[in-house]
């Protein structure tokens, strides 16, 4: 697998450095010299490459027509939508991954086909959203463009779906449970699983369904 | 005419000053107030300060009413991200794009963007003019390596 990630701050350094040591081929691209220098330092020279990751004749020694992955993490977000563009429609690389640094920015991501967009203020927000209240849908990924939905919700005791056999919970059409984390461990969902309150679900749901997932997970208001 | 222009440099400012000349109602986006010396003592157009990536700021620059948009900010990437915007969440389809690196002007062409590379213009239309031919479309002066040939998809 060749992953190419632009962008050599504290986002992509981290990430390379997870990726090489996962075995992956890895390239990352730092169009500052002192930084890049760092980086060679830091990961080993066959790692890094200076230059602009905008630029095609850049893009094209980097070796963007045969990469599987194209991961943009700059600071800035105009230079992740241009990675990503160009990576799709000049080179065809199957999958780019942007990193949205304003979340009012995702629209215009996906709008122009980027649907892999990673926005830390959005995270940030789902979890702060999560330990504020109990039985409420956080989305934590879309699918299939965005007809899909990964969901997570953390049961209160109030919640009806606790203490019944998932296979005796009635579940709007083309939903499921994925998976669940109890006491800090995972594991996936099958019809004798229990809920209990406090466990983190995980469920996929389309967009449409959202909301009859919600009745069936809150607690009566 | 009811146009924005994104960027106060010597483009901007020479685009705004002389269709507010000519009677047009423009709007001016720039992030440091200090660009806008280039207006002159009075500035003839609607200035809105701020970043042209930020939904607010384009729509109290008006563009949800704009009958074109031009951006030519100095930074490439910011020209190409605000007219994709503007072009498809504010529905403007009279858009240019400023952009200063030829082979991205040429790839952003074939994906339906009217770029304009100041570098290739010039160079194009003084050609032309050295051998008597009539000039083209703006759109249609590049630059590009031959041995740099892609296909979009």
């Amino acid at each position: 697998m060749y992953l190419i990630l632009v962008g050599g701050g504290n986002v992509g350094t981290n990430l390379a450095k997870r990726l090489i040591a996962s075995g992956h081929e890895v390239l990352i691209l730092e169009k500052n010299p002192a930084q890049n220098q760092r980086l060679a330092n830091l990961l080993g020279d066959e790692f890094v490459m200076h230059g602009d990751g905008c630029e095609l004749h850049t893009q094209k020694t980097a070796g963007f027509n045969r990469a599987d992955v194209v991961v943009a993490v700059t600071g800035e977000d105009e230079d992740n939508l241009v990675v990503c563009q160009l990576a799709k429609s000049i080179w065809q690389v199957e999958r780019v991954l942007a990193r949205v640094n304003d979340p009012g920015h995702e629209e215009i991501f996906r709008q122009i086909g980027i649907d892999e967009t990673v926005s830390a203020t959005g995270i940030i927000h789902s979890l702060i959203e999560q330990q504020i209240g109990g039985d409420e849908l956080v989305p934590v990924g879309a699918l299939h463009r965005g007809h899909v939905e990964v969901v997570e919700s953390v049961l209160s005791s109030r919640s009806p779906v606790v203490g019944r056999a998932v296979r005796d919970i009635q579940l709007p059409v083309g939903t499921f449970f994925v998976y669940y984390m109890r006491d800090g461990n995972g594991a996936t969902v099958d019809g004798d699983t229990v809920f209990r309150a406090g466990d983190m679900v995980l469920a996929l749901v389309p967009i449409n369904q959202a909301g009859a997932l919600r009745d069936v997970l809150a607690a009566p208001s | 005419m009811n146009v924005v222009i994104l960027g106060c440099g010597r483009s901007g400012a020479t685009i705004a000053l002389q269709l507010s000349a000519q009677g047009h109602q423009v709007t001016l986006i720039e992030k440091s107030p200090e660009a806008l010396r280039r207006l002159g003592k009075s500035y003839p157009c609607r200035i809105v300060i701020g970043n042209g990536l930020d939904d607010d700021i384009l729509q109290k620059a008006g563009v949800q009413s704009a009958d074109a948009f031009m951006a030519v900010t100095r930074g490439d990437n910011t020209n190409l991200m605000a007219a994709q915007i503007v072009q498809r969440k504010y529905g403007v389809d009279r858009i240019v794009v400023k952009v200063a690196d030829p082979m991205r002007a040429e790839a952003y062409r074939r994906l339906g963007l009217t770029c304009i590379n100041a570098s290739a213009l010039i160079a194009g239309m003084c050609i032309d003019w050295l051998m008597g031919e009539p000039y083209k479309p703006i759109d249609q002066y590049n630059v590009l390596a031959p041995e740099f040939q892609f296909e979009v998809n």
